[in-house]
């Protein structure tokens, strides 16, 4: 620990002045969100598994001990119910704690202290104690990772009571949604599509208030069918709209960034418009946040659609080693399988 | 032992004022049990016999800068600290998980229903005394049955890494409900587990409110001057049932209770003054009949106080709700409040 004190939490620095937007990486773009939060809020601290000296495995919080000390960024034993209690007492202490999960996998040892304690310290204590903590969980599989390291577990945590979900699939979309999290008095899961983290994408610096940081976001406009997707699933859908323009399909691609809370009127707004929905995701069928969406949209939408909601996702199985996940995961042919469904259905 | 210089021996007023706060804890403690039995309550978890270990340890927080992370079974610690025991009680009433008391203020952490749960909340904010450049202590509180879960390792671990300010208070009353100590810590002692974390430790009689005292204001003097986490294992008794639903004679005998409980430390106090003549039996009496009275007190106005307003379910899950939470708020307002 170095000798670097912070004075007083909960004050708030001015942010940096908006630079060009530039080429970056969605690391990069993460990286600069986290010393920007770290410029602009003094109660803010970053901890977890390696991420001071080495800067994270994927080196998201590179050089920012160096910049900002080694009392704001800090290593911690390796132990995730550690990392995530002990965040439940600096933000009891004032601090805007946030905490890395080396990898998705990793949170399951820590899933006592993120339900029962992060998720709840702010209904328990009526209020008075607050629990805003950003919890940065690389996300998803894609990289060829051994078994623990590419777990989908939004539909976890969005069925937990206190939290709220997001997860960003560009860079442009991490460094605002990470900024405008960490600025939440509630806490927030960051899921950060891992096999995302080396694409780069332009990115403009400064806030782009919650209009822009809120709901979901229509990636690419059709109106044939709706891909709605979320993280890693949302280039994919995105490769899969080109391909079916070729065959005069105009898709939609509703990007839903936040997965707690579900952006509703996006959703129906979309549907509205192209009467079909099909839904993506990486994590298994079975209770998967597909069931949810599917839900929102047919309750919303069941006069107008033309077809079920259709739902093209990961198999009720453990997440396959890196040789099958070309088969586990969502390709493009299924994906386009899926489209085929919901245009071809007939009211029988 | 902790290698700081030994606190001053309490004094007169300060061993009168513990009995009068663990003859108060006492009184509202066994009230408690009737007020369950009665139907006042649904359900208690008795510290019966702790009073000394709770009183004691509760009585060297300085409110203006510590912090306590109690568990479910605090009620001694509470009294000494000064929180509003109506809205402590609150909790066993049902009426809110984590109590009716406001947290911040009192200094207190909500009622914590999760064992060992709060272990680690309070590495975390003694860590942020440190990182903020404050002087504050934590004092986490657990038992010998909590010392099996994994997040008191790493807590211990955590603490004994980043020198946390923090003191453990281990009361170990012999028992996590049915399952004696000597099934539940292996090697027979939370204390001695310490010394493996680089932490200092001690062991401690916690029926004698003395040493307990003396004990936690010597781990507070440390840990506030930098020296890093104290481990205090304070040996209690257990007297009464888990809950007001456990069943004791299950798994202990009325024997095993007489031979292993020791003396009570509210008797144990009470000699004490006697012989030293810090207080005489008038100062007793008066000091009982004034418990009687606060826990009277207590009742009369935990029963005055009804169930919360449904709304509130919703109110306090965020600080900012989302859409979803609202309009459900809204159709139970329709649905059940007919409005």
């Amino acid at each position: 620990m170095s000798e670097t004190t912070i004075a007083a939490p909960g004050r708030t620095g001015a942010d940096p002045e908006p630079a060009a937007p530039r080429q970056l990486s969605m690391q990069q773009a993460l990286n600069l969100a986290l010393a920007d939060i770290l410029a602009t809020d003094p109660a803010a601290v970053v901890l977890g598994e390696d991420v001071g000296t080495l800067g994270g495995v994927f080196r998201v919080t590179d050089g920012l001990q160096g910049r900002f000390g080694a009392a704001r960024v800090f290593d911690t034993p390796l132990a995730e119910s550690g990392i995530l209690g002990m965040s439940v007492g600096l933000a009891m202490a004032g601090f805007h704690p946030l905490p890395e999960v080396q990898f998705d996998g990793f949170a399951y040892p820590a899933v006592n202290q993120i339900v029962c304690q992060i998720g709840r310290m702010n209904y328990r204590s009526r209020g008075t104690l607050p629990m805003p903590i950003t919890l940065r969980v690389p996300s998803f599989g894609g990289i060829r990772a051994p078994e623990h390291h590419g777990e989908s577990l939004e539909a976890l945590f969005a069925h937990v009571p206190g939290l709220k979900v997001v997860s960003p699939s560009t860079p442009e979309e991490a460094y605002h949604l990470l900024r405008y999290a960490a600025a939440r008095p509630d806490p927030v899961i960051f899921m950060e599509p891992k096999s995302r983290y080396w694409q780069k994408g332009e990115v403009s610096t400064g806030r782009r208030g919650a209009d822009g940081d809120l709901g979901s976001r229509v990636a690419r406009p059709g109106k044939h069918v709706t891909l709605i997707a979320w993280g890693a699933m949302v280039a994919r859908c995105l490769q899969v709209a080109e391909l079916a323009a070729e065959d005069g399909i105009e898709v939609e691609v509703l990007d839903l960034r936040w997965l707690k809370p579900l952006d509703a009127e996006g959703l129906a707004a979309s549907v509205r418009r192209t009467r079909r929905a099909v839904v993506v995701h990486e994590a298994p069928l079975t209770s998967g946040l597909g069931a949810e969406v599917a839900a929102l949209v047919t309750e919303r939408c069941f006069d107008t659609l033309r077809a079920p909601v259709e739902r093209v996702t990961g198999f009720d199985v453990p997440y396959p080693s890196g040789d099958l996940e070309d088969e586990y995961i969502p390709n493009i042919d299924r994906i386009l399988f899926g489209i085929q469904r919901v245009l071809e259905y007939r009211r029988g | 032992m902790p290698a700081t210089t030994d606190p001053p021996a309490l004094t007169a007023p300060e061993l009168r004022e513990l009995y009068r706060l663990m003859a108060a804890t006492r009184a509202l403690d066994t009230a408690a049990v009737a007020w369950q039995r009665q139907g006042a309550i649904p359900g208690f978890a008795p510290q019966l016999g702790q009073e000394a270990a709770q009183v004691g340890s509760g009585f060297v927080v300085d409110r203006r800068r510590d912090f306590a992370f109690p568990t479910y079974r605090e009620l001694g610690v509470a009294r000494a600290m000064g929180v509003d025991m109506v809205g402590y009680m609150a909790t066993h009433k049902a009426l809110w998980h984590g109590g009716l008391y406001d947290p911040a203020q009192s200094r207190f952490a909500p009622v914590q229903a999760v064992v060992a749960g709060s272990v680690l909340h309070a590495v975390g904010w003694a860590h942020g005394q440190t990182l903020a450049g404050h002087d504050g202590v934590a004092l986490s509180y657990f038992g010998d049955g909590a010392s099996s879960q994994g997040d008191v390792h790493e807590a211990m671990n955590f603490a004994g890494v980043l020198r946390a300010p923090v003191v453990f208070f281990v009361q170990n009353n012999g028992w996590a409900i049915s399952v004696p100590t000597e099934r539940q810590v292996a090697g027979g002692s939370v204390a001695a587990r310490a010394a493996g974390y680089g932490i200092v430790s001690e062991r401690v009689d916690g029926n004698d409110v003395v040493a307990v005292v003396e004990a936690t204001r010597r781990a507070f003097a440390q840990a506030r001057s930098g020296g890093g986490p104290v481990l205090i294992e304070a040996m209690t008794y257990r007297r009464g049932p888990h809950s007001t639903s456990d069943d004791p004679g299950r798994y202990r005998s009325l024997e095993d209770e007489r031979r292993d409980a020791g003396t009570d430390p509210l008797e144990r106090l009470a000699q004490q003054l006697l012989r030293t003549g810090a207080a005489d039996q008038a100062f007793l009496e008066e000091a009982r009949s004034a418990a009687a009275a606060d826990a009277e007190q207590v009742r009369t106005k935990l029963a005055a106080l009804g169930p919360r307003p449904g709304r509130e379910m919703f109110e306090f899950v965020y600080q900012e709700p989302t859409g979803a939470l609202k309009s459900q708020a809204a159709a139970w307002r329709v649905e059940s409040e007919h409005v």
